[in-house]
């Protein structure tokens, strides 16, 4: 896969700060990501990696800085204007949000009904075609409360991709499912952007699949990002969080004991 | 020192009372927010390519309305029998008992009606309403939404608003009806005064603008229950037990503000 990509990147962040309430969550984030891509996002609990997803989805706006997908600043964009942006992104969610009182079916058909004028039948094939993708076929009529994890997963991504989507995000494909599953969903991943050339931003915290799928990784901690490269860069740096990250250490802040004694007496 | 500390509550509970009224405040016009977004999609919907579906709307009239018809109908009917009840053991002090017939027909059709409905309604309907938003907002159903192009307030509220707006009036009727027939059947056997008379009478003593009142009311109610099944919802946190504190909270609050909406709409209505 071409690393360097002197085109304009698909997304690009720049200095990117956002608060909740009064805490600063992401803080200076800046970062590209190319054309065909597999990004990997990679951080600890609490790394402010899902924060950074739900800003990249437009869900929020960020305090200051821009985030640039195909060019355009969502940032400063209508309600109208990203409607006609999220016509080309698809999201998995982490747990995967099928609509409860929908079944599989019309849930993966769900985008085509709102964006399209498919005949129903038209819709019906290519929802069908999509489950095929994820190894779906035949549970079209059945309720989201009837699936395991992984399938839900996998639904979640037919969803996802229903509309070939230049750009599609995942969010923590591997959490909660059992490892053969997990593979199998990175195999998929990596299918869907052998098939369709797509840009894949995926969220995580599990190392094998981080490994397996990126192109590049880029590692979040408290906000900021420690590093961004390729797997092999990521392997080989000395960072010590990184290599904490890594080797599955805990982590080993310097205690401030002044600090500690005012949260724990609650006097500020 | 005793006078410091006795300052400082004094000055803590002043706080506490400025931030609830801020918070009201700001929760009031939240929900006025919510259903200017919800007119402007129904208004706007179809030139934003976001038409507010029908489909939508009947599957929410449905649930709302349509299945509430037996539970309003049992209620309005025990209603006109209570009203009737009443109405001739009180009567019989004046010797006035034939009277029974206006007092029915006017407190059913102006109060009893749309009280109960909105009511029912709150409980049934409200709860549901925040409930399913509260589920969703949870199970990031409504993040999913978003991303996938469709505006939650047009997709979910403004079919809710719509189908509010038409049943709980279409409901106020039914329970008009079941409430005088309650009433004529409970006269009937009570004064042996025969169905035909008695709708005879009501039809005599009734005027447009009772039925109006309470349609007029039913309307307020509906939006009430909306706004505030919708606001709870959207302000959902903590999980399933955050859904159920809010789900309480919202038929609690539903209620209380049509009862009180309706004492003052009763009051400006009858001067």
């Amino acid at each position: 896969m071409p690393i360097e990509n002197h085109t304009v990147p698909v997304i690009e962040v720049k200095d990117l700060v956002t608060h909740y309430g009064r805490r600063k969550i992401l803080d200076g984030v800046s970062l590209k990501i190319h054309q065909g891509e597999i990004m990997v996002i990679m951080g600890g609990s609490g790394s402010g990696k899902s924060t950074f997803l739900r800003y990249l989805l437009g869900l929020h706006k960020p305090t200051s800085g821009s985030i640039r997908i195909f060019g355009q600043d969502i940032t400063e964009m209508s309600e109208q204007q990203l409607y006609e942006l999220r016509k080309h992104m698809g999201v998995a969610f982490q747990g995967g949000a099928l609509f409860g009182s929908m079944s599989v079916g019309e849930n993966v058909m769900l985008p085509l009904r709102e964006h399209t004028q498919l005949d129903e039948q038209t819709m019906r094939i290519m929802t069908r075609m999509k489950l095929e993708v994820v190894n779906l076929a035949g549970f079209e009529n059945l309720m989201p409360a009837e699936l395991s994890g992984g399938m839900i997963k996998r639904a979640a991504l037919a969803r996802a991709v229903v509309m070939d989507p230049k750009l599609l995000f995942f969010d923590e494909p591997s959490a909660g499912l059992d490892p053969v599953a997990a593979v199998e969903l990175d195999e998929l991943i990596l299918q869907l952007r052998a098939a369709l050339n797509m840009t894949i931003v995926v969220v995580t915290h599990e190392l094998d699949s981080a490994f397996k799928i990126a192109d590049r990784i880029t590692v979040l901690d408290q906000g900021k990002i420690l590093l961004t490269g390729t797997v092999q860069q990521v392997r080989e740096s000395d960072n010590e969080r990184i290599n904490s990250l890594l080797n599955r250490m805990p982590r080993d802040d310097a205690v401030d004991a002044d600090e500690y004694l005012r949260r724990l007496t609650g006097y500020t | 020192m005793d006078e410091a500390r006795l300052n400082l509550s004094l000055r803590k509970r002043i706080e506490r009372l400025g931030m609830k009224t801020v918070n009201a405040v700001e929760e009031t016009g939240y929900m006025f927010m919510l259903l200017y977004e919800s007119v402007v999609w129904i208004i706007l919907g179809k030139r934003r390519q976001q038409s507010v579906r029908l489909a939508g709307i009947f599957r929410e009239a449905m649930a709302m309305g349509i299945n509430a018809i037996p539970i309003i109908s049992i209620l309005c009917f025990s209603i006109g029998v209570m009203l009737a009840i009443q109405g001739i053991e009180t009567l019989k002090t004046f010797g006035a008992q034939s009277q029974v017939v206006l007092g029915i027909a006017i407190s059913v059709t102006r109060e009893f009606s749309p009280l109960i409905v909105g009511i029912l309604v709150a409980g049934r309907s409200g709860s549901a309403i925040t409930a399913r938003i509260g589920t969703m907002l949870e199970a990031q159903e409504i993040d999913a939404l978003r991303v996938i192009g469709i505006n939650p307030m047009r997709y979910l509220a403004a079919p809710m608003l719509i189908a509010m707006l038409v049943m709980v009036p279409c409901l106020v009727i039914l329970g008009d009806v079941m409430g005088l027939l309650g009433g004529a059947i409970f006269t009937g056997i009570e004064l042996q005064l025969p169905l035909s008379v008695y709708f005879e009478r009501t039809y005599d003593v009734l005027v447009v603008n009772d039925v109006m009142q309470g349609l007029i009311k039913s309307i307020i109610f509906a939006v009430i229950i909306t706004a505030v099944g919708l606001s709870n919802g959207f302000q959902v946190r903590g999980g399933a037990e955050g859904v159920g504190r809010s789900t309480t909270r919202s038929v609690v609050m539903a209620i209380s503000l049509i009862v009180i909406a309706d004492m003052i709409f009763t009051y400006f209505m009858n001067r």
